[in-house]
């Protein structure tokens, strides 16, 4: 499926960027960005988990099911965490008790 | 007439003997077996707790169990029924069976992983079984929050267990099947020509892989709850019991859909048989048969209507409801137009067909009524659900599974069922069902809630009727076993294609060899093309 | 055809026709499978959101308690291992028998240390009395109740993740014993393969697991 062998530089230059994107989310971390701490946390982790994935699980070479597949999870998983917080964040918006 | 020929043929029952030829093959058809035993074993123990429920609802003061074991019984024929008949029924016997051939392969993608399967369905199903027997769970088949994890004195781990563990094996029969179908199917098989039973088990394995980890990652929670007393679902350490219900119902809304889709799978295939015509709008029924199972996964909601879910979230919940009826009718309009100008036989999976288009019908428009979200707050908890419901697991996917075991009995066994019999157990089963549940829409609208066994007087005729109805039902379901036990020794011998269908399993001999075919077919007709079988005609009595 | 059945082998079992189908099938398999592993992590994703969303403040005190350096270094292993993994699938698709067990020996033991730190931190919430339950006590907070949930939270996921990595070293150690024994060349590698694929995505869950857990506003302490 994946004929293609990457270079050792390329793989390197990956785990590179990945462990200084560790450092730099722990260093933001200590930074006052209010409500953006959370954002940008979450932004750089999604950057490690595309690096990861491109690289290292050969997304990159991998057939368009896979992709599908992949993309799938993902949409899933989206749909669980909004369809539910569309409850739990609307919660007292009418101001009866319980609705 | 059992001809040398038939005493001589090796075929997939034969080749080898022994129990360990059983318990360790890799045979997706034997496999099949297996589960077939299985779950039926299921289904009728589901159903002796289904007989006393009935029976204590003969009277409005109950008498015949207490409070708490009535509790218990509607559990357990809850947890029985869903988890280990239900979903593993069209799935992991017909599809298991049909699926590899349907596409042309030798077998499934995984052989071993799919035996795990089956092992992993027994075990669950152990575990619960001794959860019964102990001494029951009295939670609902729903395990709402806190009772479950607090308060319930009842065999909630050991039923939690049963039912995490049976998920895995849902899980991988999804996997797997997802899998061959991509990577397995014959040359010239492409996507447009396969089966609609094939399309169908396909967009309910979609299901099986989205869903059911999500009810897995929730027994964990419950099991940690209840155990460990985390407060994850606890008001009194800032827990919420709905975020339960969230989790519960993203799987199991879906999980309705891994009940029916297949079913409607084997809708299409005997509608298309039995007019001897392919079936009406086919990219549309395969489109439908994914759109289910998509946008069934969007509308949990709808049974958090009452809990305290905002009713913003109601409203979404409700809007989006409305949008999974779509693809169905569009399934039950495109059988219908297939039926026009066919050549109509009433053989007896006609029979269950016809049932299931009727029965699935009522209870998919019933679904629309508690899709309402103002509807839904008068009859939610009441008999309404419960008809609506068992309209479509009882009077649909029951009907289906009972039409498509008869449609390929010959196939798996090598012989004919007695056809008049089978006409005779359709009929009892129909009018059976009809006496049971239909009555119990109009005590859903009067007000008769739903797993209590007390009630007002004025109910009684209902259930009474309701109850008489449930023994019918119970001889029809009897019947089939019987008689088809009894075909296996003294059935008609069937020939390779009975029907007259255009299916690649009907092109090898009944019963199949162990391989399936004996050479690699090449595909080069479209699905339900009977120009290619011109000369074969239904046989039937 | 290759219907009439051949002989079966490793690269080739008797339900496949080519060698190639078989790695293609097994492939999809794993990721059919690592999506079933993002749903089921993602229910505890799901709790933790609506909890973290719900008590902000005490979450905040809750993750303050972690040690975020020992956190981030044990991410830096993790990170590691799955160089080493990949660097161990190269070797397996270049046939170099050598280089594939010395990956997968790294790998292992970085996955090892990962582990041990792990247990070191868990014993440190213990002593602390941060493990839900009956001597459960966080400093600085007023709703003890939520604060019990964030740690529920914090082991459960954790937990998780760490019986994920259990199934991993066994993975792992199974693999180096048949690397060893000449099983794989570059014309049959699946295992490998796939075993990597699955280090790499319980990997990628404690990319999220550690700045959700124990970088939660840190500004503020």
């Amino acid at each position: 499926m994946h004929e293609q062998v990457d270079s050792v530089k390329t793989y390197a230059l990956v785990w590179i960027v990945l462990l200084i994107l560790t450092a730099v989310t722990t260093a933001v971390a200590y930074v006052d960005l209010g409500a953006f701490s959370v954002v940008v946390a979450l932004v750089i982790a999604v950057v490690k988990m595309l690096l990861v994935a491109l690289f290292f699980m050969h997304i990159r070479h991998s057939t368009q099911l896979t992709r599908l597949v992949v993309m799938g999870g993902l949409i899933w998983l989206f749909i669980l965490l909004l369809l539910t917080f569309a409850d739990f964040s609307t919660r007292g918006w009418t101001g009866v008790p319980g609705r | 007439m059992i001809t040398e020929a038939a005493v001589e043929r090796e075929h997939y029952l034969n080749a080898s003997y022994g129990i360990k030829s059983w318990l360790l093959t890799k045979d997706h058809k034997r496999i099949a077996l297996l589960y077939l035993a299985t779950v039926t074993l299921f289904f009728f123990l589901g159903g002796a707790f289904a007989t006393l429920i009935r029976i204590e609802l003969l009277t409005p003061t109950g008498g015949l169990v207490s409070s708490e074991t009535y509790n218990k019984l509607f559990t357990m024929h809850g947890v029985t029924m869903v988890f280990f008949f239900l979903i593993p029924s069209i799935p992991a016997t017909l599809g298991n069976f049909f699926l590899p051939m349907m596409i042309g392969a030798r077998d499934l993608a995984f052989p071993r992983i799919n035996l795990l399967s089956w092992y992993l369905l027994v075990i669950g199903g152990l575990f619960a079984l001794y959860a019964m027997l102990a001494g029951g769970v009295d939670t609902g088949w729903t395990f709402y929050t806190p009772y479950s994890t607090t308060y319930s004195n009842s065999w909630v781990v050991a039923t939690a267990i049963g039912i995490f563990i049976a998920g895995f094996s849902s899980i991988l029969t999804g996997l797997n099947f997802i899998v061959t179908v991509h990577r397995m199917r014959a040359p010239g098989m492409t996507w447009f020509r396969l089966p609609l039973f094939v399309w169908s088990n396909y967009a309910t394995s979609l299901i099986q892989v989205l869903g059911t980890p999500v009810l897995a990652v929730t027994i964990v929670l419950v099991f940690c709850e209840r155990v460990f007393h985390i407060g994850i679902f606890d008001p009194a350490l800032g827990g919420d019991p709905v975020l339960f219900q969230h989790l519960f119902w993203f799987y199991s809304h879906p999980a309705v859909y891994i009940m029916v889709l297949p079913a409607m799978g084997v809708i299409s295939e005997l509608i298309s048989v039995y007019s001897r015509k392919p079936v009406f709008g086919y990219a549309f029924v395969a489109f439908s048969s994914v759109a289910i199972a998509v946008l069934g996964f969007l509308v949990w909601g709808h049974h958090l209507f009452v809990s305290t879910q905002s009713v913003y979230a109601g409203m979404v919940f409700s809007f989006l409801s409305y949008f999974v009826a779509i693809p169905s009718a569009i399934k039950v309009f495109n059988w219908t137009a297939t039926l026009y100008k066919g050549s109509i036989s009433f053989a007896t999976p006609m029979l269950y067909a016809f049932g299931f288009i009727g029965l699935f019908t009522i209870g998919g428009l019933t679904g629309l009524f508690v899709a309402s979200l103002g509807i839904d707050v008068h009859v939610t908890d009441t008999y309404f659900v419960i008809a609506h419901f068992h309209y479509i697991m009882v009077g649909g996917t029951i009907m289906a599974y009972m039409g498509g075991l008869h449609y390929w009995w010959p196939k798996m066994t090598g012989r004919m069922y007695p056809e008049g019999w089978a006409k005779l157990s359709a009929l009892v089963i129909f009018l059976g069902f009809n006496l049971t549940f239909f009555p119990q829409f109009i005590l859903g609208y009067l007000g008769m809630p739903r797993r209590y066994h007390v009630y007002p007087d004025e109910f009684q005729v209902l259930h009474v009727l309701s109850t008489a109805g449930a023994s019918v039902l119970a001889v029809g379901y009897l019947m089939p076993m019987i008689y088809f036990i009894w075909s296996l020794r003294y059935g008609a011998v069937a020939t390779a294609n009975p029907w007259g269908a255009t299916g690649l399993e009907w092109k090898t001999p009944s019963p199949p060899p162990v391989h399936n075919f004996d050479e690699m077919p090449v595909v080069t007709h479209e699905a339900y093309d009977y120009s290619t079988v011109m000369g074969e005609v239904i046989e039937v009595g | 055809m290759a219907s009439e059945g051949h002989a079966e082998t490793l690269a080739l079992r008797e339900q496949f026709d080519t060698a190639d189908q078989q790695k293609d099938a097994s492939t999809l398999g794993m990721w059919v499978f690592l999506i079933t592993e993002i749903m089921f992590f993602g229910g505890m994703f799901l709790a933790y959101s609506v909890y973290r969303s719900s008590y902000p403040v005490v979450f905040a005190v809750a993750s303050s308690s972690l040690n975020a350096v020992i956190g981030a270094v044990n991410t830096a292993v993790l990170l590691c291992s799955s160089f080493t993994m990949v660097m161990a699938v190269r070797a397996a698709q270049l046939g170099q028998r050598r280089a594939i067990l010395i990956f997968l020996i790294l790998t292992l033991i970085l996955g090892m240390v990962f582990l041990g730190v792990k247990a070191y931190e868990w014993n440190e919430k213990f002593v602390e009395h941060h493990v839900p339950g009956p001597t459960f006590h966080l400093e600085g907070v007023e709703m003890q109740g939520p604060a019990q949930i964030f740690f529920s939270l914090y082991f459960a996921m954790t937990g998780l993740h760490a019986l994920h990595m259990v199934i991993g070293v066994g993975l792992l150690t199974w693999l180096i014993i048949a690397t060893y024994r000449g099983r794989f060349s570059a014309q049959y590698m699946t295992p490998v393969d796939i075993a990597g694929l699955y280090w790499h995505f319980v990997d990628i869950i404690w990319i999220f697991l550690f700045p959700l857990l124990y970088l939660i506003d840190r500004h503020l302490r």
